[in-house]
């Protein structure tokens, strides 16, 4: 009979030993096998990458004007890409470019996510007059429509990258805050917060250890989705003449000032446009396939 | 394998440095705790109601017993739960732990009463922390307590063992990676890490499939014996209360309708409400049919409890006493074996009081 | 209590006898995705006879719901595979198109839910849904709907049916709402009800006025009936024949007074054994050990055999024969109608 039991065992042994896999590696299983998700995501990478060594990688200045060379096509001479309408070199102009789009996608979404993610777990996790303190100063931004907030702000701020950041960071508090205090307040509901209280842990120390990880991951998720919107936004607001300032290489700007010569040479002009679609595009879709891969049920 | 001491000697036998009132000094009691939900409505979120979730409810547990709670759905029995561990404030009533009043200038404080009281939740998708690995999530109280991580750790490791999952193989493992019932398993280990003197088990079983439940009850048995635990069990499966308890606390809209031995309420239950849920108990034998329901209709709303006695519009027997006046906890023949009914207590005004049943 | 005949009144269809009205064979269904396959039921046989109750006892996951989904085509269909065949009266459930289910879903057969809230629209009284399941497959006007609508929550005992007509779902108790979830599966006088635990979230009292409500009507109506729980209790309660499920297998089937008295497969024996009941306090349960086998991976052979405390070597070797015995009770297990299985704890 000892056969059997060892077989019975080895049995019981290899049905009770899953892989054991935590929740960030069990997401980062899944998203291996997006393709699409990965793909995009090398996009994303690349576009970063060129930004990064947009200064070795350009052939020109991209301030550099010459008179010379105005309006001239893709593949005129040395120039890869063409010319704008002051005879700067659009291939160097659209690298170093990526690098203020890049800035006005990232910074203002992670400093909103950071003083929009305190705010709101603050605001679940406290509830009462602090909630709704917090909460309704948020709801009087949410009310105006993004775009005209955007604008509104950094009107009354004047031009400069740095007030068109400082613009987008305030659009983007609200909504972040909104998010992280949905996901506190269902979570702190849970039982497991009602046990760590019953074992009679601090407010300061359930923060960190039980509601921090779960709020962050839908917060993360959403954060994500705004980085297009910033990029378009930014991008707005250059093209309005607001944020970045000429002659600082930047694809909204660049869009907006190539408006005129659109009838001249129309692959050119729509050159930076391509350029944010894409970017943005990519970062939606990557966006998209976290929120999938996220999605696991505890 | 005894797994629950007789009544009579529910005081336990084992010596524990830890008991301050002797033996005969009840481990909890009770006294008129009450808790009502306002219910607020409208813009301006004005009150316009209130649930009277827990209305004037008294009781003792006894050191080394099991005291059973059963009652149905919205009656009150989780909010009695966290009234007792403090996770939310009573309007009023007092607690007294082991002869020192809770919260009070003489007495003990919160954090003393949750080390010596502990609770295990039902068992769904929110009882752990979905992103701790499951030996965190018991290291957690303890180090909340003082213990450097390494120590709790150890502890969790012992007591996953003691729970019946290996450590080694369990321990790391994230809550999605457990069955329900090794989940529960974990629960209970968590709630251990304080090495409480008292349990409350809030329908710790009930989400359970029937052999897992099984496995559960007789790990906390054993448990219990092990760790010299005094448990409050919750539940609304009257089989399983009629399994583990001692005594038992029948509950009805808020309020305790009956509490006693438990033979004494599962043989010759004196409320009618306790008769009618005992005989809604399903037979495993098909021969043994119910043919026609013992009670009709639902509970009502706690919103609004009916006058006098809340259980008047389902029972039987009510009379205009009954809607009248409030019955008021009695002692019935037996020791120990109180009931809130008129017809229990003779002079009352009901046409039936005084009546053997 | 007698009901009022008019309104469940209907011609007795003409069944020949021997005829089951549902019949099911070696049901299979897996759910694919790109991680794993989890072969929730693998091979399920059954029939069932006209006006007869059918329960279907398991632990979670053991694939009885999906069996009952699998009945009504309610399984997504990119992600599944089914195979076998299914047949519910003269319908060939695995040939039927979407469409041809759509008719006969709600008419010939309906579903309740474990809970109501979710299968009940929240936007509509319940008196507008009753009508609107009856207007959708008889064609007549809504005030002949409505009127139905009354006689139907009459039907299902109801308080002040009136007033609870135009009432909301969140306004009514669960009680309440489990019985007007039960009118409508009803409204279309179906020839099989499937019920997917009906009563485990309710309360022991409401519970109890629940399974004699529809055991009473399914009498009277002469409906069969397919009730799936985990309770052997609603089971002894409420069924004609019993199937076990165990890791999407029947592991035993039969009458409810022999499978529940006088088991043949261990795993139903572990079942009784482990169900809880006064008489044993005092006493360690007999708990049947471990937990049910993860469907991801392959079984090879009986898939109870790491629980069960009589397996030996054979149980490992291939998928257990099927013994069926005089009285029509079968067991997937070596052991079965072999005797010397100690008899069940009486409750
Ligand atoms: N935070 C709350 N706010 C308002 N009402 C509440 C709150 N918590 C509970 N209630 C109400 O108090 C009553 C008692 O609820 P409780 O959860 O204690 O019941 P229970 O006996 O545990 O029921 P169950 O068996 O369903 O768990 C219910 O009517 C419930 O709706
Ligand atoms: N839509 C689905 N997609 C993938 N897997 C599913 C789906 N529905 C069910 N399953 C899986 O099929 C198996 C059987 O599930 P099923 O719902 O039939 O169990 P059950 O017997 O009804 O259990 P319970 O008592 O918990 O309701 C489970 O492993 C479940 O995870
Ligand atoms: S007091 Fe009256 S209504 Fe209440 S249980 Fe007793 S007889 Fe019934
Ligand atoms: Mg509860
Ligand atoms: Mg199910």
């Amino acid at each position: 009979m000892t056969d059997v039991n060892a077989l019975l065992a080895d049995f019981a042994e290899k049905e009770a030993s899953p892989p054991v896999r935590g929740y960030w590696s069990s997401v980062a299983n899944r998203l291996r096998y997006d393709y699409v998700t990965l793909f995009f995501l090398a996009v994303i990478l690349l576009i970063v990458l060129i930004s990064v060594f947009a200064p070795l990688l350009a052939p020109f200045d991209p301030t550099k004007s010459s008179m010379a060379y105005r309006m001239k096509p893709v593949g005129f001479r040395n120039f890869v890409l063409g010319t704008d309408e002051l005879g700067r070199d659009m291939l160097s102009r659209l690298l170093w470019g990526g690098r203020t789009s890049l800035l006005m996608g990232l910074v203002p979404v992670a400093l909103a996510t950071f003083i929009g993610g305190i705010l709101g777990v603050l605001a679940g996790f406290l509830g009462g007059w602090v909630n709704t303190a917090i909460m309704r100063t948020m709801d009087i931004f949410y009310a105006f429509p993004s775009v005209l907030l955007a604008v509104a702000i950094s009107g009354t701020l004047g031009g400069g990258t740095k007030n068109g950041m400082v613009a987008l960071t305030l659009v983007f508090i609200p909504s972040l805050c909104r998010v992280a205090e949905s996901a506190t307040t269902q979570v702190r509901g849970l039982d497991f917060v009602e046990a760590a209280r019953a074992s009679g842990a601090s407010t300061l120390s359930i923060v960190q250890h039980h509601i921090l990880g779960n709020v962050l991951g839908p917060v993360f998720i959403f954060a994500s989705s705004l980085i297009s919107v910033s990029i378009l936004l930014g991008s707005g607001l250059s093209f309005l003449g607001l944020g970045v300032e000429p002659p600082t290489p930047d694809w909204g700007l660049m869009l907006s000032t190539l408006r005129s010569a659109i009838y001249v040479q129309p692959l050119v002009c729509a050159l930076p446009g391509v350029a944010i679609f894409i970017t943005s595009l990519s970062f939606n879709l990557v966006s998209d396939g976290l929120r999938q891969a996220m999605d696991v049920k505890a | 394998m005894n797994a629950t001491a007789p009544a009579s000697a529910a005081i336990t036998e084992q010596i524990d440095e830890r008991d301050r009132g002797g033996k005969r000094q009840p481990m909890l009691i009770a006294d008129k705790l009450k808790k009502y939900f306002p219910i607020r409505s409208g813009v301006l979120q004005r009150q316009v109601g209130e649930v009277k979730a827990v209305d004037e409810v008294s009781f003792a547990v006894l050191k080394g017993e099991t005291l059973g709670i059963v009652g149905e759905s919205g009656c009150g029995k989780s909010t009695l739960a966290r009234l007792l561990m403090h996770l939310i404030p009573k309007d009023s009533g007092d607690l007294i732990f082991d002869g020192d009043p809770v919260g009070g200038v003489r007495g003990i404080t919160l954090r003393e009463l949750r080390r010596n009281m502990q609770m295990v939740f039902q068992d769904s998708y929110s009882s752990l922390n979905p992103r701790l690995p499951v030996q965190d999530s018991i290291a957690y109280g303890p180090r909340v307590h003082g213990m450097d991580y390494k120590d709790a750790r150890k502890l969790a490791a012992d007591l996953l063992d003691k729970v019946g999952l290996r450590a080694a193989m369990f321990g790391a493992r994230y809550p999605h990676e457990l069955s329900g019932g090794q989940k529960q398993r974990v629960n209970i280990a968590r709630a251990l890490a304080l090495n409480p003197r008292m349990l409350i088990l809030d329908e710790a079983v009930s989400a359970l499939d029937k052999s897992v439940e099984a496995q559960v009850l007789n790990l906390l048995a054993h448990l219990k014996r092990e760790f010299n635990l005094t448990y409050l069990f919750i539940s609304h499966d009257l089989n399983v209360v009629q399994y583990i308890s001692d005594r038992v606390l029948v509950m009805y809209l808020g309020q305790v309708v009956e509490i006693g031995p438990v033979d004494d309420i599962y043989n010759a239950p004196r409320h009618p409400y306790s008769r009618a849920l005992l005989e809604s108990r399903l037979s495993m034998d098909p021969a043994q049919r119910v043919i026609e329901p013992p009670i009709s209709g639902d509970p009502p709303n706690p919103i609004n409890p009916p006058s006098g006695c809340r259980f008047r519009t389902r029972c039987a027997f009510a009379e205009d006493i009954c809607a009248s006046s409030t019955p008021l906890l009695g002692a019935v023949s037996t020791q120990n074996h109180f009931v809130a009914c008129h017809m229990a207590s003779a002079g009352s005004g009901h046409s039936k009081a005084g009546l053997a049943h | 209590m007698p009901l009022d005949a008019a309104v469940m009144e209907r011609p007795v269809k003409a069944t020949v006898k021997a005829q089951p009205l549902v019949d099911v064979r070696d049901l299979s269904v897996k759910f694919v995705s790109r991680e794993s396959t989890n072969s929730a039921v693998n091979g399920v046989t059954f029939d069932l006879m006209a006006g007869e109750v059918l329960c279907i006892i398991g632990e979670s996951g053991s694939g009885k719901s999906v069996t009952m989904r699998a009945l009504m085509k309610l399984l997504p269909p990119n992600r599944t595979k089914i195979s076998g065949h299914m047949r519910v009266g003269a319908h060939d459930i695995t040939k039927m198109s979407e469409s041809d289910m759509r008719a006969i879903r709600g008419s010939q057969i309906s579903m309740i839910f474990q809970e109501p809230m979710t299968a009940l629209d929240p936007v509509y009284t319940i008196g507008d849904q009753i009508a609107e399941t009856v207007m959708r497959h008889e064609h007549c006007s809504r005030a002949e709907a409505t009127a139905r609508a009354l006689e139907l929550l009459q039907l299902v005992r109801v308080p002040s049916p009136e007033r609870r007509l135009k009432a909301y779902p969140h306004e009514l108790s669960g009680g309440l709402r489990q019985r007007a979830m039960i009118a409508v599966a009803l409204s279309c006088k179906p020839d099989l009800l499937l019920a997917d635990e009906p009563t485990t979230a309710l309360d022991a009292t409401v519970q109890i006025q629940v399974l004699v409500l529809l055991r009473k009507l399914q009498q009277e109506l002469g409906m069969a009936m397919i009730f799936v729980t985990h309770d052997l209790g609603v089971a002894a309660q409420i069924a004609d024949k019993v199937a076990v499920m165990y890791a999407g297998r029947i592991v035993e089937y039969g009458r409810v007074s022999d499978v529940l008295m006088h088991p043949q497969h261990p795993y139903t024996l572990g079942m009784l054994a482990s169900t809880v009941h006064g008489n044993m306090r005092g006493q360690e349960i007999e708990a049947i050990p471990g937990s049910p086998p993860d469907l991801r991976r392959p079984i090879q052979g009986c898939s109870f055999t790491p629980r069960c405390k009589f397996a030996v070597k054979d149980c490992l070797q291939a998928s257990p024969p099927v013994v069926q015995l005089d009285n029509g009770q079968y067991a997937a297990c070596i052991r079965a109608g072999k005797g010397a299985m100690p008899a069940a704890p009486q409750a």
